[in-house]
Order: C-alpha cells, then structure tokens, then sequence
C-alpha cells in the first residue's frame, strides 16, 4: 500500500536518477517502451541505473544478469535482484517467455555469440528490446574509408586494440539477421547520441543514425 | 589486559541456555530416534523492537559456536568468530538489529551433544549420541525461536554449515524467513567433501585413545582429531592464499635439516590448528557434524532442488567466492537457478577472493557493503517499491 510519504519518496528517488538520462539519452526511449507493472530482465545491466529507473518510474519488477562482481555491489545498493553470471553461457536458468521484457543495451556487440543470445533474449522475454551502436553510421564511415583508419568516436571510443566490442553491427544488417532468425520487429528507434539533445532521425538513418533500438519479439507461427 | 573495549564491539556478552524437549516431549529426528532433554547454548545482542521483527539468526560452521561477537572477559585473546561482522556500526549492525546466534544440537560447545550426559545412564553419550541432521539443528533452532517470542526473523545467515542451516531454515519454516543469505555453501554435498571428511572421521577412529568414543575422563583421541583438522583446513585454504602465506618458506631456519621434523611454515601452521583445535573441540562432536553435513541434501526426497525449494517465501542473498573448491561457485549458481525458477527474488554474487573456502570469515568490507545493503532493502520492500 502506498501513502503520501512513500510517493514523496519516490518521487526524490526518481530525481536522484534523472542525470542517467543525461549521460545516456537512449535510456529515455527505453524506458518509454516499458509498459508499467512489467517483469524485465536486464542482461548485462551494469550497474542497474536503467533497472532502477524501470523499478521507479515504471514499478516494473526487475532482475538483472551482471559479469562484475563490483557492478553487482552498486546494483545490490540501490535495492535491485542481480546474478552473476557470463552471457556467453545462455539463459537456461530462465523459462520459456516467462518474462515481460528482456533488454540488451549496447551489449550484443562485446558477445561471442551475439546470435545465440538474441535468440535466447526471444526465447524467455515476450518482447525484446535491443540497442546497438550503429557501425554505419557517417563518421565511422568517413574516418574508415577516407582516413583509412578504424573509427572511433564517441559512441565508438576505443583503440582497435583495447575495444570490448568484438561484433560489431550495423542498422542493415541487424535488421537483415531478424528477419532470417524469425525475429518481428515492433519498434525502431533511431538517434544521434553524440551530440545534446540527442535527436531521433527520420532520414537515412543507417548513414544519419549512431544509434538504435529495437523492439522485437519472435514471430508466431 | 585491557578492559577497555574497542569501538564497534558488542562488549562483555555471555552465552546463555535453553532446555526443552523434556521427556516425554523429546524432538522427533530425521533418522526416526528422539532426542531430550536438549539443551542450546545462544547469544543475544541489540534490542528486540516492540513487535521483535528486527531479530537476526546467525548460524555457525563446522567448528563454530554461539560467541559469535564480543568477548566473554576484558581479557578474552580473542573476540568471537565474525566479530568484524557484528556490532554497532557493522553489517549486522546492533544498534538497529537484534542479534541471536545458536550453537547446533551435536556440538560440544554448550549444548547437547554427544559429550553431554545422556540421562539414561548418568554417563556421557558417545557413540551412544543419535545421528543429527542439519534439518534437525534446525528443528532445534526453531524451539529456540519460539520460546524467544519471534514470529519471523528478518534475517537468517550463516556460511559454509551455517549457510545449509540457513537453506534448511528457508525450506522447513518459509513463513518464518524474510531473508536469507546463505554464503559459500551447497544444497548437497559433493563427493569429495564427503571424502574429507571420512578421512577425517578415520583418523579419529583409528586413534587409539577413541575407545569406541568412550573416552571421556581418560586420554582423548587428540593424534586423530589433530589430523581431521589439519585435512579441514587445508580444505579451507586455497592453493594462491597458501602460495601467498607460507611458500616454500622453511620454520625458524635458513637451511633444510633433511629429518622428519617439521621443516616448511605450512607444516608448523597445519600443527599448531591441529593442536588448538584439540584443545577447543570435542573428537565426537567432530565425527556427528561431519555426518550431518554428509547427509546434507536439500533435493530429496524427490531429487529435484526446484521441487523441493517451491515452499520458500524469502528473498535471498547467495554469495560464493571465485577460489573456494570445497564448496565452488558452481553450487552456489544450483541454488539461485533453482530459487530462480521458483520466482524467488534472489541475487547472486561470485566474490573475486583468493582466500578459498575461508573467505567468507575474511572478505569483511566486500561482505559487509553487500549485507548492509541487502538488509536496507528489506525495508524498502515494505514501503511499496
């Protein structure tokens, strides 16, 4: 049961948040994608800031699956359920369409098995939600093909050498692999996030967009 | 000697005893026998509130006892077993919450045990003891509760056997468990925990001084329960937390001696817990907590951990540590798949320690960070988030 003074202090809890939303603005779209009272299971959630925005605004009942043990302690200190475990290995623990959402944010591109794991995203969540940096996008394109040099920019910082994202992607080619894998998309959100206030973009966005979202669930039949 | 005593301690605490299961009211066991009178040596610390909903249970390992906290004389050598977990200012924090912590039926440390003296023939027990189980320190412990007037412990924690009693707790009495936090431990024994602690158990039998285990008022079988510890503890440690602490690093010379004497740091450090541990603890009390962990296993009767898991209502906090082999991570995930699947509100953690099984005696700040937290959220819940 909720009085006046839990509303009070949620709604400060909520404000503590809100600055999430400046250092990552897709998280915004994400968050409107959710319908309220959802299970959500966040695969690789960091350390939980969407989950407890999700949790907040949304009163989703939310989990999440972390690899670092220093990330699950932040998680733990906002209140949140998390597991350690390494996406690698699946999702076995997890049923059949037994939760509401399953959200993959700028994570399938650090995986060995981007694929595995989408598939068993829309396996155990009746809908998905994945964002990816979109490799495409003109400025990697640019640095690529007339600097002849790997891109890096600030979706995209890192050196060849050091970078985490081992598959990266792009707008074509991820819708491309869910319409061969049996995947429907229900939403796209295209963005520039690199620049403030990120925009959503119309035109061309495999070349205009740095960033996208996916809604998506497995097709019936 | 020094009576002052150190900020975040509970201070001077004193185990306290409760008898019950007077005859013809013996407890029912698991193996079909009855036990009673039986009596539980605990400690108490921090105040019960008005409707005793801040009451923590805290269960020991193996070797364990009721002094979990603070120090029975100002000049107590050492303070109790998770000192650095428990009092004003710690993870379970004293001045907020009511701290109980309840030696098992089997021990030797103030309740009934095979030490004790059995009532039917005025001589102590030995051998003459009933097999225990965890779920029977359990149904002990449960006595205990009542007869403090606890409806539902906030919390129930407890590491390596004290963690099976928490599972145990969780499982036999779900509506008296709000959390749980069950750290490096297992729902079932693994074959080669087992065969530590049979080989341990050998080498209290083939001592000659057991006698049956009727050696009370005589020598006691100290070579072989020496030997059953040493083997614990070398189950205890890890093969980097050994590297680190001894080497090769010879005992009090630069040279070896080529004898039999004792030669390597670890040698002399696998002496000395032998023989402090012979001075501390009883040789049968060794031998019935050893089987009672042996027949620990939460999966039966149907041999399905999910199954048998389906009654439990609290939230739980599983911790493993990355270097312990004698209860790896690997059991801890069993558990939390198996609470998963039953929709129970769990986090599971895998600490990076090198400290082995031990660890969850040592990692104090990682554990305390994460306890702390955990019981916050209890509070939480009940606010509608």
């Amino acid at each position: 049961m909720l009085t006046n003074e839990t509303t009070v202090s949620r709604t400060t809890e909520i404000e503590k948040y809100a600055h999430i939303f400046e250092e990552r603005p897709e998280f915004r779209y994400i968050v409107d994608m959710i319908k309220p009272g959802s299970r959500v299971l966040d695969l690789g959630c960091g350390e939980g800031h969407l989950l407890k925005i999700l949790q907040l605004q949304k009163r989703a009942r939310v989990q999440g699956i972390e690899l670092s043990d220093q990330a699950i302690q932040e998680c733990v200190a906002k209140g949140l359920f998390v597991y350690h475990g390494d996406l690698d290995e699946g999702l076995a623990d997890f049923n059949d369409q037994s939760v509401d959402y399953v959200i993959l944010t700028s994570t399938i591109q650090v995986l060995h098995r981007p694929d595995f794991l989408i598939l068993e995203a829309a396996r155990v969540g009746r809908e998905c939600i994945i964002s990816i940096p979109n490799f495409a996008y003109w400025k990697n394109r640019f640095q690529l093909m007339l600097l002849g040099q790997m891109p890096k920019t600030k979706t995209l910082p890192y050196e060849w050498y050091d970078t985490p994202n081992i598959h990266l992607t792009t707008i074509r080619d991820f819708i491309r692999f869910c319409r061969e894998r049996g995947l429907e998309i229900l939403e796209k959100v295209y963005l520039v996030t690199e620049r403030r206030p990120c925009k959503r973009v119309r035109c061309c966005p495999n070349l205009l967009a740095d960033y996208a979202i996916f809604r998506l669930k497995q097709s019936s039949g | 000697m020094s009576s002052v005593i150190e900020p975040g301690s509970v201070g001077i605490v004193e185990t306290k005893y409760f008898t019950f299961a007077e005859p013809p009211n013996e407890l029912q066991l698991e193996s079909g026998k009855k036990l009673g009178p039986i009596t539980l040596a605990y400690e108490m610390y921090g105040e019960m509130n008005e409707d005793k909903s801040n009451c923590i249970l805290i269960l020991h390992a193996l070797s364990g006892d009721a002094h979990v906290a603070g120090r029975h004389h100002p000049d107590d050598r050492k303070p109790g077993w998770w000192d650095s977990m428990v009092g004003p200012g710690k993870a379970f924090d004293t001045t907020k919450y009511c701290v109980i912590c309840s030696n098992v039926i089997g021990g030797c440390k103030g309740s009934t045990g095979p030490s004790s003296i059995d009532p039917a023939t005025g001589k102590p027990y030995g051998l003459r003891f009933p097999i225990v189980t965890i779920a029977d320190m359990v149904n002990a412990q449960k006595h205990l509760i009542d007869y403090l007037g606890i409806k539902q412990l906030l919390c129930v924690v407890g590491g390596s056997m004290g963690g099976m009693q928490v599972l145990q707790w969780a499982v036999s009495y779900p509506e008296m468990v709000r959390l749980a936090i069950p750290i490096a431990t297992t729902a079932r024994l693994s074959a080669q925990a087992i065969a530590f602690n049979a080989v341990g158990r050998h080498a209290i039998m083939a001592d000659p001084n057991f006698a049956g285990g009727d050696y009370y008022g005589k020598q006691i079988p100290s070579a072989g329960l020496r030997i059953a510890r040493m083997i614990g503890h070398i189950t205890y440690l890890s093969d980097k937390s050994m590297h680190r602490k001894f080497g090769r690093g010879l005992q009090d010379k630069t040279a070896p001696s080529y004898d039999f004497g004792t030669e390597f740091q670890v040698e002399s450090y696998l002496n000395y817990q032998g023989d402090e541990f012979v001075k501390r603890f009883d040789a049968n009390s060794y031998l019935y907590i050893t089987k009672a962990m042996d027949y620990f296993d939460l999966s039966q009767p149907s041999g399905d951990l999910k199954k048998e898991l389906s009654r439990v209502k609290a939230a739980f906090l599983v911790i493993s540590f990355s270097s312990d082999w004698l209860f790896p991570s690997y059991m801890s995930k069993e558990i939390v798949t198996a609470l998963r699947r039953n929709n129970v509100d769990v986090t599971y953690t895998e600490i990076q320690s090198d400290y082995g099984h031990d660890a969850f005696l040592l990692e104090t700040d990682t554990l305390t960070n994460l306890i702390v937290n955990f019981l916050e959220y209890a509070d939480q819940r009940d606010n509608g988030f």
